[in-house]
């Protein structure tokens, strides 16, 4: 399966524990990499992956453990030395800095400069090589990195864990931002870089791409090692889910109501659009309606979310809630009217990360609960912990602050936020992103019950599959424009890809 | 190939369950220290140690109760305008202007046709007019800043030039004797044998806790320091929001400017003259995070009361005022360095 001869050892980490302020997050894992094998890490949120990679990254320090690097017993006391060692990291929350160029992202930490003088044309030409081999020789590398989409935001971070001569590269969830396209691009990539020798160790919860791109697999189960080195070729995926969760999960969708005929629109979108972003966008959504918008990342999908949303102010066109008019702009009238957003970047749009559980829960209702101005917080706590409990969000503490949740966790505040909201129209920017298979069939579940109780649903996702799934019915978008509207029962994945590419090319 | 096999741990040899959030004594002293209790007594502690300092060095003419309160009394009035910075900038903004306001404030509030005014009237009518100025230049900031989107560091300079010209204009760069005798008398008077002006800051410092701890108010302003995308997605008006934290830190330092009055009987555009650094620093010293998300009154009180207490400490003992800045320098490095020390963010730990 190894794809090379070079079967030698790169990285064996043996019994590693890290302890954060009371919370075991790592209770004794091990890990094997050989050179040129693309070696899975999966396990549910809050498992401990990211922590563990985070520690050969030198972000972390472990609280115990070995790590051996080609044999040799190292310690790795920050990122720098990681990074000189042979590692460079993609971690899964985006880290590139918003204010800079993408060349300048990319060379973060190891300009090119001769005494201090930066030399910028050979950074520009490289960024531009780096760039054209992901696939996107279309991006300029003088663009301002906070202009980007998150995917686009994705691809930067990876050009610079390109950037550094690596022997391994970590990428904690790469794909969770990226459509099809993309993900075919970064395979392409993984595949030509393991051809020459480099390690991956690989990240996602979408176990289709284990079994694409993997070579063996690690499965970590509450900061604990369940199973290492696993062949991907020897192990069925029910096996995995298994090992992963300790369970049998069913992985279905949940089943389609039919939708009664008298069911009234909620949701009323009429040529919306947004100056060179998306045009004449109209819609409308019914009550316990989900419809699901397909397309390619860069299409304009949450784009359109955010104007229906009011978070950016519509150039013409309307959005109406119950045959009411919203005003274009305004995100408070959208939301007391009735209207939940979940955000893309949960990070940066959604969570305040110093803040408690808790408090994310009810940043849009928290007045609700108070007496007057007065803040009730035992109340917050109460309906936040019936949040934790259905959603099975860990830890279970609505004091703990939320940027020390895992990402598929932090996922879950954002969904949690909108239930004790209670909205009539809900839109769900990638509501599965960085979330595990357990917790998804949850998730998808929670969504039809929600539009089973009368709430309009539109959802984005990146993988076709989830939008065929779930939604009743599926626009396919592309090119800002809406290029087709069916039932989700009457198109499957190549019909939605062939009507993108052909509404793309024309 | 061989030592790459497979292994699959068995069941049983796994962690039977979920980790529950775990509550360990030894810990529970860390959370206490890293928490908001452990810096105020980081805090307490610095106030402590001055005071023994003073004992030792001044001996019985600092350890009285009239000189403490004489070191309240001397806090009170950048107290006040604390308070009001404290919120600004746990909504990770910031006011550059109040010293310059309140100098502005006072001499409004002096001028001989509002005493007069006050004359017929009462004397609460100058202070209305003081505050009234301070919320209407904290109006101008506040709009400015949220509506015009100019950062609030340029747009309260700004403020703090304009202000300073503004109140040089209308006394003449003349000093303003207060001669209305129902202001003059108040603040001559006491409760309780303490001085108003103490009484003043006390209250002030109760509203501001309550405000900031246990209001939909202080929840909001609290949410955009920490992320104002975040809290604006949310349905929250971020910008009426930011103006009203702008008119409130502009009525403390309209308030501000009362209890100067009060204290030299006369209005003057030098007023306040850089009390935005000292604001800045008992605010900061006290462990709000300049950048925004966290802000404490509590801290803040500490933090004015230590540079009070420094302050007398060091005139107890005949040393000069350029003594006191390199020391006050010192403290405020040392504080924010332990702060960064003892109160990492989470999520950014280790
Ligand atoms: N800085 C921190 N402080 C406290 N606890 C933390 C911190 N970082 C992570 N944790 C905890 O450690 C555990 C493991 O988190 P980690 O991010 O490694 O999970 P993960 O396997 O990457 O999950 P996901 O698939 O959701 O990304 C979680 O319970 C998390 O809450
Ligand atoms: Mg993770």
């Amino acid at each position: 399966m190894l794809k090379g001869d070079n079967t030698a050892s790169l990285l064996s980490m043996r019994g590693i524990t890290k302890e954060f302020a009371g919370v075991k997050a790592l209770r004794g894992v091990d890990l094997d990499v050989v050179a040129g094998e693309v070696h899975c890490v999966l396990g549910q949120n809050g498992a401990g992956k990211s922590t563990l990679i985070k520690i050969l990254a030198g972000a972390h320090q472990p609280s115990g453990g070995e790590i051996f690097w080609q044999g040799e017993q190292r310690e790795i006391p920050n990122p720098v030395a990681a990074i000189d060692m042979g590692v460079a990291t993609m971690y899964q929350e985006l880290d590139v800095v918003d204010g800079l160029t993408i060349a300048e992202n990319i060379f973060l930490g190891h300009e090119l400069a001769t005494g201090g003088v930066l030399h910028r044309a050979r950074a520009a030409r490289t960024t531009r090589q780096l760039l054209e081999r992901l696939g996107h020789g279309n991006l300029s590398p003088h663009r301002e990195v906070g202009t980007l989409s998150a995917a686009n935001k994705q691809i930067v971070s990876m050009a610079r864990a390109l950037s550094h001569d690596a022997k391994l590269i970590i990428m904690d969830e790469p794909s969770a931002v990226l459509d099809a396209e993309e993900v075919k691009n970064l395979f392409r990539v993984v595949n030509e870089l393991t051809s020459q020798g480099i390690a991956i160790i690989y990240i996602s919860h979408r176990l289709e791409e284990i079994r694409q791109i993997g070579d063996r697999i690690t499965v970590i189960k509450d900061g604990a090692s369940m199973a290492s080195g696993l062949s991907v070729a020897d192990t069925p995926t029910p096996e995995l889910i298994r090992l992963m969760t300790g369970r049998n999960v069913e992985f279905v969708f949940p089943p389609r109501r039919e939708l009664p005929a008298d069911a009234p629109v909620v949701l009323d979108i009429d040529g919306l659009s947004l100056r060179g972003i998306f045009a004449d966008v109209s819609f409308d959504v019914r009550a316990g309606e989900v419809v699901g918008l397909a397309g390619l990342v860069g299409s304009g999908r949450s784009e359109i979310l955010e104007t229906v949303y009011g978070a950016r102010r519509a150039s013409s066109g309307h959005v109406s809630v119950d045959g009411k008019r919203l005003r274009p702009g305004a995100v408070d009238r959208a939301v007391t009217s009735g209207i939940g957003l979940s955000p893309e970047e949960r990070k940066s749009q959604g969570l305040i990360l110093d803040e408690p559980i808790f408090k994310n829960v009810t940043l849009s209702n928290f007045a609700r609960y108070a007496r007057g101005p007065l803040l009730n917080e035992r109340r917050e706590r109460a309906v936040t912990r019936e949040q934790i409990e259905a959603l099975e969000l860990r830890p279970a503490d609505p004091d703990r602050p939320a940027g020390t949740l895992s990402g598929g966790n932090q996922q879950k505040i954002m969904l949690a936020r909108w239930l004790v909201h209670g909205t009539r129209v809900l839109l769900l920017d990638e509501p599965t992103r960085g979330v595990d298979v357990g917790a998804r069939a949850e998730i998808y579940a929670l969504i039809r019950r929600l539009a089973d109780a009368g709430t309009a649903i539109v959802v984005v996702s990146s993988e076709i599959p989830e939008v065929l799934g779930l939604a009743d019915r599926v626009l396919v978008i592309g090119d800002g424009r809406v290029l087709h509207s069916t039932p989700a029962t009457e198109i499957d994945e190549h019909g939605v890809l062939d009507l993108v590419m052909k509404g793309t090319a024309a | 190939m061989s030592e790459q096999t497979p292994t699959t741990v068995s069941e049983s040899a796994a962690p039977t369950q979920a980790a529950p959030p775990e509550k360990k004594s030894g810990n529970a002293m860390q959370r206490l220290l890293g928490g908001a209790a452990g810096r105020n007594l980081g805090l307490v502690i610095a106030l402590a140690l001055l005071i023994v300092v003073g004992a030792i060095t001044a001996g019985d003419r600092f350890m009285n109760v009239e000189n403490f309160l004489n070191i309240i009394r001397f806090a009170s009035i950048i107290g006040v305008i604390s308070i009001g910075m404290t919120f600004v900038i746990t909504a990770g903004g910031i006011d550059l202007s109040v010293g310059s306001v309140m100098g502005l404030a006072s001499v409004v509030a002096s001028l001989s046709w509002v005493q007069a005014a006050a004359d017929q009237t009462s004397w609460l009518l100058m202070v209305a007019v003081a505050l009234a100025v301070g919320g209407a230049a904290g109006l101008v900031n506040g709009i400015v800043i949220a509506y015009g989107k100019v950062v609030p560091f340029m747009a309260t300079l700004a403020m703090l030039v304009g202000a300073r010209g503004l109140a040089e204009l209308l006394s003449n760069k003349q000093t303003q004797i207060v001669s209305q005798q129902g202001f003059l008398e108040f603040f001559r008077g006491d409760f309780l044998g303490i001085a108003w002006l103490v009484w003043i800051f006390v209250i002030a410092a109760v509203i501001g806790w309550f405000l900031l701890g246990r209001t939909t108010f202080g929840r909001r302003t609290v949410a955009i320091g920490g992320n104002f995308e975040a809290t604006r997605l949310a349905g929250i008006r971020v910008k009426r929001h930011l103006v009203a934290l702008y008119v409130l830190v502009g009525v403390s330092a309209g308030i501000a400017a009362v209890m100067m009055l009060g204290r030299t009987t006369a209005g003057t555009s030098t007023h306040g003259t850089l009390y935005e650094l000292d604001a800045i620093a008992a605010v900061v010293v006290g462990g709000t995070l300049l950048v925004g998300g966290r802000g404490t009154i509590v801290g803040t009180v500490l933090g004015v009361l230590i540079f009070s207490t420094l302050t007398n400490v060091f005139t107890q003992n005949n040393l000069s005022n350029s003594v006191q800045s390199v020391v006050k320098g010192v403290i405020i490095v040392v504080a924010v360095l332990l702060q960064q020390r003892f109160a990492s963010r989470p999520g950014r730990s280790s």
